[in-house]
């Protein structure tokens, strides 16, 4: 080997460690503003519209379909949720407060026999503007529902624009959500 | 008041540490023998400073002194002393104070016992040490300092978190720290080495003892946690490919290659430069680890609450610690030529091959660990890397290192025959491939193949031992004495391969084992792995900081009753939390494993989880073996000669 490639081959821990370092800055830096999220569970619906469905509302009632999504007036929310979920129960009360402001939200109840559904409904108060149930959880499948409570963030246009899984927080709220709404207004 | 002179100690360690860094480093060119010999005294002063820092940090958690925040957020006056203990380093800041004070340790024990080395060396050594420390010590002091303190105090803390409520635990950490720490030495060896531009038999003597006391504590701190994962976690497995342990396991085979090239380097003079590399690439990739537990940049089950500031800072450490030492490798390095030359076939090129091997299992975790942040940054996707890559790629990886493993250790220096070594393991071939026949023909493919490599590990180094006794070709009391004459250093090595192979087979044999998940009310039973589990009761139990509910289990095997489980879930109630505790009984060769997983609403009884594992615990006794054989061949004659002054206090002989 000649000395030159000899030197060369020494330098490529180096070149290598300096590559892989740049990259963790960059990173860090992304954690830093939130564009970057190691614990985010992608969604394959981002950037989509939802796929299609038409599901029934609670006791022969009205549901809603994927068509009713296609062009709300404003961003909307679409949470899915269940009454055996204790999670779901903690997250009401966001709900409650964000249906306050004026913000639509959806509900499609998953895998959830109507009376614990109307039960529930009565007991933690209704934040949904409708609200549809999956009862064969089918169209969770479609959607690549993680597990409930899990909330989309709908644009005018009617695409996803964002998935949060697990219960909302008021952390999410403020850091997240407020910041979509005002992009997508 | 003792929090500020803990304070203040941590202060005065960060003055000693650059003191010791600049001192160290520069005294050797000034030629000054009394800056030097400084040195060595600033290190112990650090690790004296430190150790009053660290000393601090304990009291406050053991009088529960909820003024200091960390005592307040992460201990209580409710949790039992032990784990008011080890809560001080089961936390961010308090964590990273147990890894300077090992950090000092490691300094203070080259300075103390390494009275043998040339003066210039140990000077520089302790220089590198004492500027890793800087860094380090600035950390904690600045961004991550233990001794913030509240004020007004809360009443109670918030308790230690439930599931680190264990011994196994509570011991894992400083283990491990101690093992990921200890290669601090090798790398301050290699460095100094390097600005000296001199490698030679020596430098492989020394550094060969520091790397193999760090390796056996990086080998029980993961055997330690894999343990704990196993019986507190409740799910049956005990290694979930999870970036931390990846980060773990990384050092672990990089260290594994470092002792084993460092021989070469001792006895042969050759592999100069890539054991300098291995020495560089293991303490490089134990800091990693910490970056990549603290920066929270990767998903991962240990969560380490931490801001990206303090990440962006150790990234700042690591930026400088490990660049400027490969940048000191590529400018110095290749002028360090080989001396020794050696055979294809050799014990050195056996030892290249296991070199090759391991490197290329650390190459492929080290991927597959990275891969999804990286494929995030470079292409935007998100995904994750599980065990499914991780069970494909290692496995093929490891045949070939089981295969070679057997054979190098009976092949002579320089130049050998294979064939020869080939016949004397006759018996091990014949052993695995019966095992393999036994196992394949109950359709286990993986487990037989797993098991064989096991079986194949262990008897050929047994063979080794008895080629070397010259067992039963010579009377029987002559091969005992030929056996008290071997050299500890060989004693060890076959222990560390027996180990090895031990564990080889404790995992294979977890393939083989069964488990059911059944809702069980008091009276009924079900069956698995031939046995017959009865739920006879669920019933209360009081506990010191805690609740518990106990399910009573009892196995029979054709209706005679054999054993009682007490499988219990416990309710912390100033967290909210629920842990299981398995209920575990072993015979040595297999797990007999219960979890208390749940108690569904309106079933009225409990759900089980049971578990019937053959060979799991030679996983963890593998582990133990190994580490065993670490100790012993750090026992060997040829090390303590290198010590003269140790013969004067053999007791402290290793700290």
């Amino acid at each position: 080997m000649s000395p030159l490639r000899r030197r060369l081959l020494f330098g490529i821990p180096l070149a290598l460690t300096v590559a892989g370092g740049e990259g963790f800055y960059i990173l860090l830096k992304r954690m830093g503003n939130n564009t970057y999220d190691p614990h985010a569970l992608p969604s394959p619906l981002i950037g989509k519209r939802p796929p299609a469905f038409n599901l029934p509302g609670i006791n022969g009632s009205q549901g809603f379909a994927n068509t009713d999504l296609l062009a709300p007036p404003k961003p909307m929310l679409v949470n899915w949720f269940a009454s055996w979920c204790i999670p779901c129960q903690e997250e009401a009360n966001i709900l409650r407060k964000l249906s306050a402001t004026g913000l639509q939200i959806w509900g499609i109840a998953y895998e959830d026999p109507p009376p614990n559904l109307a039960k529930y409904l009565a007991q933690n108060g209704n934040p949904y503007t409708r609200l549809a149930t999956d009862a064969s959880g089918l169209t969770a499948i479609n959607w690549g529902v993680y597990g409930v409570p899990e909330t989309y963030f709908i644009d005018k246009t009617g695409i996803v624009r964002a998935r949060w899984a697990g219960a909302l927080t008021d952390e999410i709220l403020t850091t997240e959500l407020t910041p979509l709404l005002a992009k997508y207004a | 008041m003792i929090p500020e002179l803990g304070h203040f100690a941590l202060a005065l360690a960060v003055a000693l540490a650059c003191a010791q860094g600049v001192i160290g480093l520069f005294a050797p060119t000034l030629r000054d023998p009394r800056a030097m010999s400084a040195a060595s005294a600033l290190a112990l002063s650090q690790f004296l400073a430190i150790g009053a820092s660290f000393l601090a940090l304990i009291y406050a958690g053991v009088v529960s002194d909820f003024t200091v925040e960390n005592v307040a957020d992460f201990s209580s006056a409710a949790v039992p002393l032990i784990y008011r203990i080890s809560g001080t380093w089961g936390n961010h800041d308090g964590s990273m104070l147990l890894w300077c004070f090992i950090l000092s340790l490691c300094g203070a024990t080259v300075a103390a016992f390494g009275q043998n080395l040339p003066a210039s060396l140990k000077s520089r050594v302790l220089g590198v040490l004492g500027l890793v420390s800087a860094g380090f010590l600035l950390f904690a002091l600045t961004v991550s300092d233990p001794f913030t303190r509240l004020w007004p105090p809360p009443l109670e803390g918030v308790g230690v978190n439930p599931i680190l409520q264990d011994p196994g635990l509570a011991f894992h950490p400083p283990m491990l720290y101690t093992g990921y720490v200890g290669f601090s030495v090798a790398f301050a060896f290699a460095i100094a080495a390097l600005i000296e531009g001199r490698i030679d038999a020596a430098w492989g003597r020394w550094v060969r003892p520091w790397a193999l006391l760090s390796w056996c504590f990086l080998t029980i701190g993961i055997t330690l946690g894999s343990w704990w994962s196993y019986y507190t976690l409740g799910w049956g497995g005990f290694w979930f490919w999870d970036p931390v342990e990846n980060a773990a396991l990384l050092p672990w085979l990089t260290g594994t290659a470092l002792l084993h090239c460092a021989i070469v380097v001792e006895k042969r003079e050759a592999l100069k430069a890539w054991t300098v590399l291995l020495a560089i690439a293991t303490f490089s990739l134990s800091l990693t680890g910490t970056f990549l537990v603290r920066s929270g940049i990767l998903n991962s089950v240990h969560s380490f609450a931490a801001s990206p500031d303090q990440g962006l800072f150790i990234l700042a450490l690591l930026a400088v610690t490990i660049g400027s030492s490969l940048l000191l490798f590529a400018i110095r390095a290749p002028v360090l030529a080989a001396t020794g030359i050696f055979a294809p076939i050799s014990r050195e090129s056996a030892l290249v091959l296991n070199n090759i091997f391991l490197c290329a299992i650390a190459a492929v975790v080290f991927t597959g660990t990275l891969y999804p942040p990286f494929a995030n940054l470079l292409f935007g996707i998100q995904l994750s890397v599980g065990a499914p890559f991780f069970n494909q790629t290692v496995l093929p990886l490891t045949t070939p290192l089981i295969l070679a493993m057997a054979v190098g250790p009976l092949l002579p220096w320089k130049r050998a025959a294979l064939a020869p070594v080939l016949q004397r393991l006759w018996l091990a071939g014949a052993v695995a491939l019966i095992v393999f026949l036994v196992v394949a023909a109950n359709r286990h493919i993986i487990a037989a193949l797993g098991l064989a490599g096991g079986a194949w590990v262990v008897f050929s180094a047994l063979t080794d031992l008895a080629e070397r006794v010259r067992l039963f070709r010579v009377p029987l009391g002559t091969s005992l004495a030929r056996f008290s004459a071997l050299s500890r250093a060989l004693l060890g090595a076959t222990l560390g391969h027996i180990g090895f192979g031990v564990t080889v087979l404790g995992i294979a044999g977890m393939t083989l084992a069964t488990q059911k998940v059944v809702v069980l009310t008091p009276g009924h039973s079900a069956q698995l792995g031939g046995y017959t589990w009865t739920l006879n009761d669920i019933h209360d139990a009081p506990g010191p900081n805690y609740t518990q509910r106990v399910a009573d289990v009892t196995l029979s095997e054709n209706g005679k009753p054999f054993l009682s489980l007490a499988p219990t879930r416990r309710f912390f109630t100033a967290q909210h939390v629920t842990t299981n505790v398995a209920a575990i009984h072993t015979n040595g060769f297999q797990d007999i494993y219960a979890v208390f997983a749940d108690e569904p609403a309106g079933s009225n009884g409990a759900e089980l989880r049971l578990n019937r594992q053959p060979m799991a615990p030679e996983i963890w006794f593998g582990g133990l073996i190994m580490a065993l054989g670490g100790v012993t061949s750090l026992s060997d004659r040829r090390l303590r000669v290198g010590a003269p002054s140790r013969k004067k206090k053999p007791a402290g002989a290793v700290a």
